[in-house]
């Protein structure tokens, strides 16, 4: 057997309060493509930051080949071969690709020289890039070969992969794991990041889980079930939400023809949204993110306006009406981003829960508060949704993540919606967590009220809808029925593989040109 | 009123002459800017500036000791801020508030021996050749070498900015400091070369009003300076040649109102005294309306480096 790349001997890193990584050790070999796997709060990032020398393990070694390795910046990190692209990406929207890749490496070449290389490597793998636009205007798939090509460019030996396919189509990411074989085919090491099971048990030669910042197993992914994978993540038996289908009742909710210029120098345009939602329906929308999705949230909600026509509710036109009327009337949303959009960090739960459920829980008396009413519906929505909290008066801003989400999702179930449309329910949410919300949804449904879920994670959607579309540039794609829909029907729907193709494996640049170690 | 009495070629010339505290104040703020921080103490660190170059020209008779020490003056002042805002992580704008108020204070403080003095004098450029060319040579030939100079700052600041890798890590920070921190850029130690950077140059055009352009001192004698070149920063979207340009049209409004007042005008002088400030107002109503161009996005927020 031969040395493996990188070898971690027991790392440990504690922050006040919570061990992050307690004496975590594994080993990737050359040309591995290795996964790590784990809940929100695994201990995942902090490990990798370790390894690229952002945060220094408190205990435990690292060895690469063999040898010490104790990066103490990500410049020394870089220096051994360990390169990482980012899950938010680390780019600057103003600067152009070259400025943005030659930030990213310690010597680049002359800006020239760069360009011409960044156009033969990102061709040779399958990644064109033009070194000359502005950052800003990239689509998410763009940005993110802006940040691989980086990377890249550096021959590394090791590449970190946190979270890579959240923002891509189905087809992007059958071209990114053509370069990711490719690159292991070349004898790179991969360790691969992600939540998305199947992705895993496509790509990946062997996964190490974390629960609770400790190593609780490895595993050869091809040779387990997601469902295996995902209970040994979260360490307890899952459910799989139910539902028992009713027939779709009148139509509650239509879009007509709407179209929204863009509300930021960044945002999309909303163009010729039509839709129509029946009662006890889960219509589900997919799409990467930034194309409409928040748009299309804010003109049902009605933070944006529109023609009054362009959205009817129960036949009603609404599109005139700003968002605490349409709450009277029934339409509620819950917005993706959950802090400072959804809720407001520094203010309690109960505050919280009275500014969005003011109006259907009759919160407020003659201008007055009601604060025992208030508070009675906060913890309602504590207790009906498991969200754990000290107490009512929390700051929102001091709950974890999926916390925040169960609040903010229940807050709006418990309100009686007719029409409720969420986006990304259950991002960042873990596994259980986000069962219990999906079935929270379903059961509103059941009930007979109309949903929209808007949501970037297609296994969700499929699980959940009972019709099917797809936001591309703005761009609603017609509605279909979910049974029976296939990965490439639902990718083409969300605009296919815009200009990628895939590598080449013949006349890879970086072989040829690469440094003896 | 006598508009004959303007003679075009002294309203030009003394454009320059008026401009150059502005574009260098404005410059260093860019600077500042560019690197992702708000410092609105210009103000304060030009009086600054201005008091300390002025007593130390009395004292040497020399101008360019002056100039040297007004630049170290405002550098150091500004160093209070960036303890301030990047180590004490407090708010900028609030900050900049304070330095300005601050330098005001400590100027007048230090000023009081001085009032009524005569600056050292600080002798033109005679450049043979250039200076004779009829209307040419004394429009742009024949002035003080720090009107040169604040020249060559913009074309040095604008090379360093578009050409060199320490420019581009320098627009990095100002523009997303969580990924150039990411990329394992030190985000404070570029704010804080940054902010000395603009502390200097804000001192330097203080001391240029104090040594050349009055040149005496008087309290408050910056008058708003340091706000002009606020708004100049802004008009210029954050570019070294239209700052040159920004800080030459108000400087020439500036100037052009001064001779209209000695012409006799029949608008009060009241009224053409605020021009400037009034013209900057809506300079910049108009930029804002047209969008935000080119501000850096990490502008005025806080770094604090999280793991």
């Amino acid at each position: 057997m031969s040395t493996p790349y990188l070898a971690l001997e027991g790392l440990t890193k504690a922050y006040p309060g919570v061990v992050a990584n307690d004496n975590v050790s594994f080993q990737i070999m050359p040309g591995e493509v290795h996964a790590l796997l784990g809940e929100n709060g695994a201990g995942k990032s902090t490990l990798v930051k370790m390894i690229y020398g952002l945060v220094k393990p408190d205990r435990g070694a690292m060895r690469v080949n063999g040898a010490t390795y104790e990066p103490a910046n990500p410049h020394a990190a870089r220096g051994s071969g360990v390169a990482m692209v980012f899950q938010h990406f680390s780019l600057f929207d103003a600067l152009d690709v070259a400025e943005n890749i030659a930030l990213g490496m310690d010597n680049p070449p002359r800006m020239r020289a760069l360009a011409a290389r960044i156009r033969e490597v990102s061709e040779a793998y399958g990644l064109p890039l033009d070194p000359s636009r502005r950052v800003g205007d990239l689509s998410a798939g763009e940005r993110q070969r802006v940040e691989i090509v980086r990377c890249l460019l550096q021959n590394p030996k090791l590449l970190i992969m946190d979270e890579p396919t959240s923002v891509l189509t189905p087809q992007e990411v059958q071209i990114l794991f053509e370069t990711l074989r490719k690159l292991s085919s070349e004898g790179t090491a991969i360790l691969y990041i992600s939540h998305k099971l199947e992705e895993i048990r496509t790509l990946c030669d062997r996964a190490t889980v974390l629960r609770l910042g400790k190593v609780v197993g490895a595993a050869n992914p091809r040779e387990k079930s997601a469902r295996e994978l995902a209970e040994m993540m979260v360490g307890t038996v899952l459910h799989t939400p139910s539902r028992d289908t009713t027939a779709p009742g009148e139509v509650l909710l239509t879009v007509n023809d709407l179209t929204l210029p863009a509300a930021s120098q960044f945002g999309t345009t909303l163009k010729g949204v039509s839709l129509e939602l029946r009662a006890g329906e889960v219509l589900g929308i997919a799409g990467v993110a930034g194309n409409g999705q928040d748009e299309l949230l804010g003109a049902l909600s009605g933070e944006r306006l529109s023609a009054a026509n362009a959205v009817t509710l129960s036949g009603k036109p609404i599109g005139r009406l700003g968002p605490n009327a349409r709450r009277r009337l029934g339409l509620l949303a819950a917005p993706e981003e959950r802090l400072g959009h959804a809720a407001a960090p520094e203010m309690s739960l109960t505050e919280n829960a009275l500014l969005t459920g003011d109006i259907r829980e009759k919160l407020t008396r003659n201008g007055f508060v009601g604060w025992s009413k208030a508070r009675a519906f906060a913890k309602k929505i504590i207790e009906g949704f498991d969200v754990r909290t000290p107490g009512t008066e929390t700051a929102a801003g001091a709950l974890s993540g999926g916390n925040l989400q169960k609040f903010v999702i229940g807050r709006e179930i418990l309100q009686r919606p007719t029409v409720l449309v969420v986006n990304q329910p259950t991002w960042g949410v873990d596994a259980s967590a986000a069962a219990a919300i999906r079935q929270a949804l379903l059961d509103l449904a059941a009930e007979g009220a109309g949903l929209i879920v808007i949501s970037q994670d297609l296994d969700e959607l499929m699980e959940i809808s009972d019709r099917f579309s797809a936001l591309n540039e703005g761009r609603l794609a017609r509605a279909v029925p979910a049974k029976g829909l296939t990965v490439d029907e639902i990718g083409l729907m969300m605009g296919g593989a815009h200009d990628m193709h895939e590598a080449h494996a013949e006349d890879s640049p970086r072989t040829a040109q690469e440094v003896p170690a | 009123m006598d508009f004959g009495s303007i003679n075009p070629i002294l309203l030009i010339a003394s454009l320059m002459v008026a401009s150059t505290p502005i574009l260098l104040a404005a410059l260093g703020e860019m600077v500042v800017e560019k690197a992702g921080v708000l410092n609105l103490g210009v103000e304060g660190m030009m009086i600054t500036g201005a008091v300390v170059g002025f007593a130390i020209g009395v004292n040497t008779g020399s101008s360019w000791a002056g100039f040297a020490v007004a630049a170290l003056a405002g550098a150091a002042l500004s160093m209070i801020f960036a303890i301030i805002t990047q180590v004490l992580l407090s708010n900028q704008v609030a900050t900049g508030l304070g330095l300005t108020l601050f330098g005001l204070g400590l100027s007048s403080l230090i000023g009081k021996p001085y009032v009524g003095m005569k600056a050292p004098g600080f002798a033109k450029l005679h450049i043979p050749g250039l200076s004779e060319i009829p209307f040419v040579g004394p429009v742009l030939f024949r002035h003080d070498p720090m009107v040169y100079v604040s020249i060559l700052i913009v074309a040095g600041v604008w090379y360093l900015l578009t050409f060199t890798r320490a420019g581009l890590i320098l627009r990095a920070v100002g523009e997303n400091h969580n990924a150039a921190h990411a990329l394992g850029y030190k985000v404070k130690t570029v704010r804080f070369a940054a902010i000395a950077f603009g502390g200097a140059m804000a001192g330097l055009g203080g001391a240029y009003v104090s040594l050349v352009r009055v040149p005496q001192w008087v309290e408050g004698m910056t008058a708003g300076a340091g706000w002009i070149a606020l708004a100049i920063v802004v008009f210029a979207s954050w570019r070294p040649w239209r700052i040159l340009l920004g800080a030459y049209l108000f400087g020439g409004i500036t100037v052009l109102q001064l001779n209209l007042q000695a012409a006799g005008s029949s608008i009060p002088v009241e009224y053409l005294s605020m021009s400037p400030y009034v013209i900057t107002i809506l300079v910049l109503v108009i930029i804002s309306i047209r969008g935000n161009h080119g501000a850096p996005g990490s502008l005025g927020r806080v770094f604090h480096a999280s793991h």
